[in-house]
């Protein structure tokens, strides 16, 4: 008890430089978190991807497209339950940064395959009648205000053209880690539409969605799925929807560890300064740490001072800027640059990692101070002028 | 703390030889030079002499935060240059009372906790601890300052404080670095008038390492140190 009223006694001395301090660490910590969270939401699709699940894509690249009689060849191999497809549509909304992912998709199964999405049976009927019906995560709706019946505008980028969907329904997540920033509607209107203006265009897929009869046979059903088209004019690749995920990451990976490479470079930073203030700050009491030692009190509890010090300055900091994450974290995900991000939301292990990293400041900036402190001659000590 | 002079045959303090010398660079400074001096329990000594002379390094070397380059120093029959650092902190928490120039007390602790700090080394309780502080304080005449911080009080009062951390745990040897040194006359002669009740009637040994002559005539002895030397101390 007596320790730690000497800690916090001490702690609020210089309150300007205290203060000073924790503010920094505040902002360190927040920014770590952001940071952090930046990183969790680039990886936030192949988190969420489901294990029994599979995409099938033409092997050359995604931009390629495949035959859409694939589907049924696709079906039939051993192991497949239900295929169903998706293309990308690239579309605008208004202007070009109101960015959402769009998708052309089987209206009859798509929502079959994700069983995390979450739709009133009543709205999934209305979208499956509805030739330009769209279907709506709530995030997406929330954020431009969308409501069922509301009609919605998209200028195709790869699709020429203005569509008009009609919202017919709006789906949330089963967790908070399930996406529901999408934008689906039927692939039969963007491919009549083909049929009719680019016929050469018509009757193609982006990928296949497949959902397998069990999950730890992945790698022989899409090695079989593969086979099927071995030597034809589209050959497909087939992995499971994780590591179709992970592929798109990996296209921005060094932007990842450029993100991760600056947190962690925020928390190097608010080190030294937090070393800095621990060192002043020592190096001010050497007088008073020479007569606790001359008192009898061991060179440890000098040390013990200093790092407990250190400890709870730092712990004020994270704890306040952990706090702070969360709304600054939300306020992001709803401005337009979050609204790039499908999921942002703070992770335990990211409060975790932000706790961890305090820690760490708190041990490598007073593990110096406390050393030379504890280890002081008392003469030398005592004759120092704070 | 019983109110008795008890001086005994054998010596509280035994100085034999006793050298300390400083490196500096590939020089070796000698500061004291074959010292011998004897303490007995109960006495009141002021060591004086000009800067330099090393008196506060003999001080030093007493109260234990110090190591001497050579001879003996014996402390109530216990070589103390022969502990270890942990052992000295012990021995210095349970043996000397430390009085100091500008008081040393923790800025943050008010009196009562600042007087209470040495105690934190005993097996004392809580209520304990508090009981004998009240008392420490009421001695030297604070028990109404008990709650005020150093900065609130005069430096007649901080030392005051600081006499009453010195001799809360009840030690043997109070150790007094010039400590009317930074008072004002009244607060000076009030300080030394304490040190003076300490000794004839606590039985305290005290040595004080002062340049004031009118405080060293406080002490029952007088030793002049020149140079390293003592000039006119008993063998």
């Amino acid at each position: 008890m007596y320790f730690l009223k000497l800690v916090f006694k001490n702690i609020f001395r210089a309150k300007l430089r205290t203060s000073l301090t924790i503010i920094g660490l505040v902002i360190a910590i927040v920014a770590f978190g952001l940071l952090q969270t930046v990183v969790d939401a680039w990886y936030a699709g192949s988190n969420s991807a489901s294990a029994s699940r599979m995409v099938t894509r033409n092997s050359i690249s995604l931009v390629f497209a495949m035959p859409i009689y694939y589907r049924e060849r696709i079906k039939a191999v051993e192991g497949v339950k239900a295929v169903t497809i998706s293309n990308w549509f690239g579309g605008i909304y208004k202007e070009p940064q109101n960015f959402f992912p769009q998708f052309a998709v089987d209206h009859e199964n798509f929502f079959d395959l994700y069983p995390e999405f979450i739709i009133p049976p009543d709205q999934l009927l209305a979208f499956k009648r509805d030739r330009q019906g769209a279907m709506v995560g709530r995030k997406l709706a929330d954020q431009f205000g969308w409501k069922i019946g509301d009609t919605v505008p998209i200028r195709g980028t790869i699709y020429p053209g203005t569509w008009q969907f009609t919202v017919r329904g709006i789906f949330d997540g089963k967790d908070e880690t399930t996406i529901v920033r999408q934008f689906y509607f039927h692939y039969d209107f963007i491919n009549e539409e083909l049929k009719r203006k680019a016929p050469r265009r018509a009757d193609l897929v982006g990928i296949y969605i497949v959902d397998v009869t069990d999950a730890s046979r992945t790698a022989d059903i899409a090695k079989a799925v593969d086979a099927e088209f071995k030597n034809s004019l589209a050959e497909t690749l087939t992995e499971t929807e994780k590591a179709f995920q992970l592929g798109f990451v990996a296209q921005s990976e060094s932007i990842v560890v450029a993100i991760r490479v600056v947190s962690f470079v925020v928390i190097i930073i608010i080190m030294a300064v937090v070393a800095n203030t621990m060192a002043m700050t020592a190096r001010e009491r050497l007088s008073e740490y020479a007569t606790l030692k001359a008192l009898g009190f061991p060179p440890g509890f000098v040390a013990a001072l200093i790092f407990g010090e250190a400890m709870v300055l730092c712990l004020m900091g994270a704890g306040i800027g952990i706090l702070l994450t969360f709304p600054v974290a939300l306020g992001f995900a709803n401005s337009p640059a979050g609204a790039a991000f499908p999921a942002f939301t703070v992770s335990t292990t990211t409060v975790a990692l932000q706790l961890s990293c305090a820690i760490i400041v708190a041990i490598v900036a007073s593990l110096v101070p406390s050393i030379r402190s504890a280890n002081i001659k008392i003469v030398d000590g005592l004759r120092h002028v704070g | 703390m019983d109110a008795q002079i008890k001086i005994t045959e054998r010596p509280l303090v035994q100085i034999s030889h006793l050298v300390k010398s400083y490196t500096r660079g590939d020089q070796e400074v000698p500061v004291l030079q074959d010292i011998s001096l004897k303490i007995a329990r109960g006495d009141f000594i002021s060591l004086m002499g000009p800067s330099g002379s090393g008196k506060s390094t003999l001080l030093n070397l007493i109260a234990g935060i110090d190591k001497p380059t050579g001879g003996t120093l014996l402390i109530d029959g216990e070589d103390i240059t022969q502990l270890s650092e942990g052992e000295l902190a012990d021995w210095r928490a349970s043996n000397i009372g430390f009085i100091f120039q500008f008081y040393n007390l923790m800025p943050v602790l008010n009196a009562f906790e600042n007087v209470e700090l040495p105690l934190l080394l005993t097996n004392l309780s809580r209520a304990e601890r508090r009981e004998r502080v009240e008392l420490t304080l009421s001695l030297v005449g604070l028990s109404d300052r008990m709650e005020h911080y150093p900065n609130e009080l005069s430096g007649g009062q901080q030392q005051r404080v600081a006499i009453a951390r010195a001799i809360v745990t009840d030690p043997t040897i109070l150790v007094c670095d010039e400590p009317t040194g930074d008072l004002d006359k009244q607060s000076a002669t009030d300080v030394l008038q304490m040190l003076k009740k300490l000794n004839s009637e606590m039985g305290k040994t005290i040595i004080m390492v002062t340049h004031d002559a009118h405080a060293a005539e406080a002490a029952k002895r007088i030793v002049h140190l020149e140079k390293g030397e003592l000039i006119d101390g008993d063998a």
